[in-house]
């Protein structure tokens, strides 16, 4: 199998979907010849010609208000956002159309077709506008679904099932681990099923439910724990809507703690979903509140990105509380 | 008043294409530093040519200075604006020094020429604990509430229906001010873009569009961005004053800006201006321009310097001289360099500024994850040097009375 990074396996994923189906478009700023700011559509164009992939003009709503008219035509647009921090003045787009547009018109027309490929999260010293995870605004929207890969073969696969799934798919790719993190890919067409976490460890303390770039930070995290003797089964949730309450609650079941963490703020985030809906399914098999490791309430800030971030250590701690309280 | 309702009526079906509204360029100055024959030059005295163009040149150097930096690890990130500082400066120069600027990213030389001070740059470029907007933007993000220059916001053309709105509170205050806000033509592509002009136009305010037409978003070439004619004939869609400048030109940019706020300020009316520049720097320290245009072309920009431009003409008045050159070079590079190293030796701002200004006062739920997060920090104080460094200042400080 190849080895290669995070944006070589999307290229590679978007290559083999364009290439599968003439339907595939793949556009947005600087997406042309130059291959998107971080190359994730590098040579598309040359493969495929101007007219399957090519430069929109810099405005997002317009972006997304074309992906949702070329999707209810029966195409199969992969739109990109530059960053998902700028992802917000096509909130109406996706929020009231991209979502809505099946329900609304009792199934005549829908948008099932359109992917929205944005690189979201921090770690990179991008300050407020380089740095956010906005997944929870979109969580909130039913009739989307949202999905976060954690490494190359799981982006390549994941990014396949969203572009095929036949309903609007936010797929929201970990900016931080796009060359950092590399492993073997499949040369060939796969898709990973969208609605599946997925148990990357077993374990039987305590339970770590995290996505995308978190994962790498909670493995750390487990490591810690497991000097320590504490046993974590860590679970990548790698859907967010519809997330897959069935894998999670087995887990804490068997586990009976959990933690859930994201970079995202507290307040809103989509831990407070899980924990809720845990609580409710797994009441009396918790031997501790389920804990929420996650950034602070307050924007992305930049010099202070360290202290603002959930970490290892952070995670770590709340592990050793979780298992003593 | 032109409205529809007023429109001739015809009975032969005849499509416009819009072939009329070809906007000539406004230009005074040729390449060499002399005008054009019948160009009536802006009555601009030694002190105020000289303010200009030193703004200029230390623009240059900052520019040239902290992109090396950047390359040598000291900085995150950093974006020039070199190539468009005639539009920049020009534009800001004919204002009064009270009015608003409200700008995109790349507009330094504007603020360079209020008086932004050489270690500000460097506070804000290094996010240390002097810096105004307290370590918490990326590089360039610049803002100064004495010298009405609004904090800069990275996603684009956000200021522009903000300057809509900040030029009507002008009016209603009735102190004679407008706001100047300035975008580039990717930037124009957005929907705020329209949003504003379709406001400032409704509701009579006093608001200066200036679009730096640099030729690149990032990497997308301006006939990629639009169709038709550059950005100025979308003013009258909105019955809007326009006019196109070339923006490698200081002398035409000021002229055309000056005359603008006038008619502005004494009309309650917007005014668009389109600036025909290019962007002889890369986007930013991230971008790599020759993936996506040719040497060629670069060079025959750099063939219209807007400071060497600026700087021919000023010699042929006989107000700066070679010898001035040399010496304004030496200073402002010593300057930026002294300020440099007195930026980076700074402390980061504390870990407090991480929670304030989130709201005018931190929010119970929000102290309490900062009492977490210093308890933390205070755990793993290697872990965590510059959130440490200042709770160890602190604590010292108040003589380690402090309750954690």
């Amino acid at each position: 199998m190849p080895n290669m990074n995070m944006l070589q396996a999307i290229n590679n994923a978007l290559d083999i979907a364009m290439a599968a189906d003439e339907k595939v478009i793949c556009f947005g700023e600087d997406v042309g010849i130059f291959g998107g700011v971080f190359r994730a559509t590098s040579h598309l164009q040359e493969k495929y010609g101007r007219a399957r992939c090519f430069n929109t003009p810099l405005v997002e709503q317009g972006i997304i208000g074309f992906a949702n008219g070329l999707a209810a035509q029966g195409s199969t647009p992969v739109a990109e956002i530059q960053f998902a921090d700028y992802i917000f003045p096509a909130f109406d787009q996706i929020v009231n159309e991209a979502a809505k547009f099946r329900y609304r018109s009792g199934d005549l027309f829908n948008v099932g077709g359109l992917t929205i490929r944005t690189p979201y999260g921090g770690g990179i010293s991008g300050g407020l506008y380089h740095s956010q995870s906005p997944e929870a605004y979109f969580a909130h929207t039913p009739g989307l679904k949202v999905v976060v890969p954690r490494n190359p073969h799981q982006a390549k696969g994941l990014l396949l099932g969203a572009i095929r799934d036949p309903n609007p798919v936010l797929f929201f790719e970990p900016k931080r681990l796009y060359r950092a993190s590399t492993g073997e890919v499949p040369e060939g067409d796969y898709q990973l099923p969208l609605g599946q976490a997925e148990i990357v460890k077993e374990g039987n303390d305590l339970t770590l439910l995290a996505w995308g770039a978190q994962m790498e930070i909670a493995e750390k995290a487990a490591d810690l724990a497991g000097k320590e003797g504490i046993s974590c089964e860590i679970i990548d949730l790698r859907t967010i809507v519809p997330w897959d309450i069935d894998t999670v609650v087995e887990s804490v079941l068997k586990t009976g703690r959990l933690i859930v963490t994201h970079e995202a703020p507290l307040t809103g985030g989509f831990a407070g979903e899980i924990a809720a809906t845990i609580q409710e399914r797994c009441f009396l098999y918790l031997e501790s509140p389920i804990a929420r490791v996650t950034g602070l309430d307050t924007p992305f800030p930049l010099t202070l990105e360290k202290e603002y971030m959930p970490d290892h250590l952070k995670i770590f701690e709340a592990i050793k509380q979780s298992m003593t309280f | 008043m032109t409205t529809t309702t007023t429109a001739p009526v015809v009975h032969a079906l005849a499509f416009m294409n819009g072939d009329e509204f070809r906007i000539p360029v406004f230009t005074l100055l040729k390449r060499d530093g002399t005008p054009y024959k019948h160009a009536k030059l802006p009555d601009l005295d030694e002190a105020k040519a000289l303010r200009i163009y030193r703004a200029m040149l230390f623009t240059r150097v900052l520019d040239e200075r902290m992109l090396a930096a950047q390359r040598q690890g000291r900085l995150s990130f950093y974006m020039q604006c070199t190539g468009e500082e005639a539009t920049i400066i020009g534009s800001a120069a004919a204002l009064d020094d009270e009015d608003m600027i409200m700008a995109q990213y790349r507009e330094q030389g504007a603020l360079a020429y209020r008086g932004f001070g050489v270690d500000e740059f460097m506070n804000q470029l290094f996010g240390n604990e002097l810096d105004l907007g307290k370590g918490r933007q990326m590089p360039v993000h610049y803002g100064s509430k004495d010298l009405h220059y609004m904090t800069i916001s990275s996603p684009l053309a956000t200021q522009i229906p903000q300057a809509t709105g900040y030029a009507y509170g002008q009016k209603m205050s009735g102190l004679g001010h407008c706001t100047l806000t300035v975008f580039g033509e990717g930037a124009a592509s957005e929907g705020d873009f329209h949003a504003a002009l379709n406001m400032a136009s409704v509701h009579q305010v006093p608001v200066i569009f200036l679009c730096r037409n640099n030729g690149y978003a990032i990497s997308t070439p301006a006939h990629e961005q639009f169709s038709a004619d550059g950005i100025a004939p979308r003013a009258f869609g909105y019955r809007m004053k326009v006019v196109r400048v070339d923006g490698n030109d200081i002398l035409a940019v000021y002229q055309a800006t000056r005359e603008a706020r006038s008619w502005a300020v004494e009309n309650n009316r917007p005014v668009l201006i389109e600036a025909m520049t290019y962007r002889l720097a890369a986007h930013s320290s991230s971008d790599d321009p020759s993936g996506y245009r040719s040497r060629k072309e670069e060079e025959a920009w750099r063939d219209k310097d807007p400071v060497l431009r600026m700087r021919l003409w000023l010699e042929k008045q006989g107000w700066w001289s070679e010898e001035d050159e040399k010496r304004e070079q030496e200073t402002r590079r010593r300057e930026v360099l002294e300020a440099m190293k007195r930026a980076e030796k700074r402390p980061p701002p504390p870990l407090e500024s991480l929670v304030a200004d989130v709201y005018d006062q931190v929010p119970p739920l929000l102290a309490e994850q900062f009492d977490k997060l210093k308890a933390h920090v205070r755990k793993y104080p290697e872990s965590y040097p510059k959130g440490a460094r200042s709770l160890n200042a602190d604590s010292q400080g108040s003589g380690g009375g402090e309750h954690a």
